[in-house]
């Protein structure tokens, strides 16, 4: 049985697809749409259908971000299903098209239509039934990804010396340099230095385009550490990497999608 | 040219900028002094043609050198910082330069002459009345060159001038039908057709009226504040249909306000904004509130929404809101000088969100180009 996640805002053309998809692959199981990233991601953990069809402009996660984020979650326990095909749906984005084609990525453009909706069909048909092995399509998806966030990557911003973190009528200045890294939590970002942390009013999304790339280095969607910083990287079996850190006891965890920055040389 | 350089704001001109116009002044000097040749020697029974055109010719160019070098400098000098006109330092320097350059030139230029024919004995070496035809010949071209640089640097002002009043049009044409819109709407509008035909048309007939604004908002200078709402309530009842739930919008406009003149779509990237960065990405949407109201003389302009406010929307993962507030600004301040204004900032109250706000002054004092 071959199922299929569909992630899209908008009523009509979430029913629409639905609609299409059922009317040109009727063997095909459709799980309940959902209108936003955050459920999208959360429901396809849960769920694990063969196909993802996400919408890239949605609120709360874009599609680009439910895919990295599916990227780094997918369980990859003996026994688990294999990482999903991605589709991503978009009504009009030059750049992105342009991405999707370069990286060879299936991609549908709203309005969708119907000889379109088939030929995309046939390609995923032909790709589950000489499906790679686990490992191989999570490598290629992971691929592929991190060019797609390479591109997708927002203007660097005017670079961030001082962390103005308030508590109270008290705002700390953290100088960026002493920062070991940056961690989301929920709306806010930990800040944490060698000696203490500090909260601030802001997502690792707005933070990560004012900080210096090669300095601080993302290493999860939750994550930012000060490359400087880091002790070791051990690799471990799940490809993902354990961080350990100068100056702080706890390690950090570099998803796999991040992995691949800690290679010896 | 050099001109032309001057008012894009690039200090140095190219050779060829510098080169041409020289090349010019420099025909039209020596046309200018072949005539006088014909004429002194019309008027003089003492020298011959070839003689009255050597004399003209090394006194005119003597003259034309030490004059418009000099003015060159001078305007160089005055000009330094970048303003005025390229080429012409006033008329304070100008006529000193003039008088001074054409003595000299007048002198050398006769010397120089009477070498090169030969001519020696005791002639005397100042006539006046020459002198007086190569000053007044001086001033007159000096005059000439003047008013055709001039002439010059305001046909590239109207046509710099022209070319942004057709940039802006362009921009405020692409940032109301923003690709990714119009797009969706029309996704939305073919599905539709399918389902319920009669809600297609009420759709179509909002796009179709939203069209017709937008196009002729790029033709019209001001229509009336009711007409703008009309045009909003177009847009959002588009979005709507895209939307359902998630977008609640509410108008307020007081009658005696319907009346008055705005700029067409001015309050339209305010809304497009509100929707793309304050609720499109909030999970449950929000409220858009869109009102009119009267504070002494001026008109508050008002577009509210209860989404994410304005840091997070400054985020990485929605670009292009700047460029929207960029163009209304640009809009009051060309149409309103220092009249108007746009404020964006976090909602006052608890249920958070983005505030814009516009003043416009209730009587213009007429438009400014």
């Amino acid at each position: 049985m071959t199922t299929a996640l569909i992630a899209e805002d908008e009523p009509l053309l979430a029913a629409a697809l639905r609609a299409d998809l059922a009317a040109l692959w009727p063997a095909l199981t459709l799980l309940p749409t959902l209108a936003d990233g955050r459920s999208a991601l959360e429901a396809a953990l849960a769920q694990q259908p063969d196909l993802c069809l996400l919408d890239i402009r949605m609120p709360a996660l874009t599609g680009l971000e439910v895919a990295a984020a599916l990227a780094e979650d997918w369980p990859d326990a003996a026994g688990s299903r294999p990482f999903p095909l991605l589709v991503f749906v978009t009504a009009y984005d030059q750049y992105a098209v342009q991405a999707f084609e370069a990286q060879a990525v299936d991609y549908l453009v709203k309005p969708v239509q119907r000889d379109r909706l088939a030929a995309c069909i046939a390609r995923l048909r032909q790709r589950l039934a000489d499906r790679a092995p686990q490992g191989d399509a999570l490598a290629q998806a992971m691929t592929q990804l991190r060019a797609l966030l390479g591109q997708a990557a927002p203007a660097a911003q005017p670079r961030l010396d001082v962390i103005q973190a308030q508590v109270g009528n008290l705002v700390h200045l953290v100088p960026v340099d002493e920062v070991l890294y940056f961690e989301a939590a929920d709306k806010y970002v930990r800040v944490v230095t060698a000696g203490r942390e500090h909260l601030i009013r802001q997502s690792l999304r707005e933070l990560l385009p004012q900080l210096d790339p090669g300095v601080f280095w993302q290493v999860h969607r939750g994550t930012v550490v000060q490359a400087r910083c880091i002790r070791s990287a051990r690799r471990e079996e799940s490809g993902k990497v354990t961080l350990t850190l100068h100056g702080r006891p706890e390690t950090l965890v570099a998803s796999r999608l991040y992995a691949h920055r800690f290679k010896g040389m | 040219m050099d001109t032309l350089t001057h008012n894009a704001g690039m200090p140095t001109p190219r050779p060829a900028d510098f080169l041409r116009p020289l090349g010019v002044r420099f025909l039209i000097n020596q046309a200018a002094c072949t005539l006088l040749a014909v004429l002194l020697w019309q008027f003089r029974v003492d020298i011959s043609l070839w003689e009255s055109w050597v004399f003209s010719m090394l006194i005119g160019n003597a003259c034309w050198l030490l004059i418009d070098g000099g003015l060159r400098l001078a305007a160089a000098w005055v000009n330094r910082d970048g303003s005025g006109p390229a080429g012409w330092p006033g008329w304070g320097w100008a006529v000193p330069i003039v008088v001074v350059g054409t003595l000299a030139g007048y002198l050398a230029g006769h010397s120089l002459a009477r070498l090169a024919l030969g001519i020696t004995g005791s002639h005397e070496t100042v006539q006046l009345r020459v002198l007086m035809i190569s000053l007044v010949a001086a001033l007159v071209i000096s005059y000439v060159f003047y008013a055709r640089e001039r002439m010059h640097a305001q046909h590239l002002q109207a046509v710099a001038a022209e070319r942004l009043a057709t940039e802006m049009q362009l921009e405020l044409l692409q940032s109301q039908l923003e690709p990714h819109m119009l797009f969706n709407t029309l996704a939305n509008l073919r599905v539709l057709i399918g389902l319920d035909a009669a809600q297609a048309q009420g759709m179509l007939d909002h796009l179709i009226a939203f069209l017709r604004t937008t196009l002729a908002s790029t033709r019209v200078d001001r229509h009336a504040l009711a007409s703008e709402f009309e045009a909003l309530n177009d847009y959002l009842a588009l979005m709507r249909v895209r939307m359902g739930q998630r977008l609640q919008p509410h108008f307020e406009l007081p009658a005696p306000l319907r009346d008055l003149p705005v700029p067409p779509l001015l309050l339209q990237p305010l809304v497009e904004n509100a929707i793309r960065h304050g609720l499109e990405p909030q999970v449950e949407g929000g409220r858009l509130e869109i009102g009119a109201r009267r504070l002494g003389d001026q008109l508050q302009l008002r577009v509210r929404d209860t989404g994410v406010g304005p840091s997070a929307a400054a985020a990485g993962g929605s670009p292009g809101s700047g460029f929207g507030l960029e163009l209304v600004r640009t809009r009051l301040a060309t149409l309103y000088g220092g009249q108007a204004s746009l404020t964006v900032q976090p909602a006052a109250d608890a249920e958070g969100g983005t505030e814009a706000l516009i003043l416009l002054p209730l009587r213009t004092q007429g438009t400014r180009a």
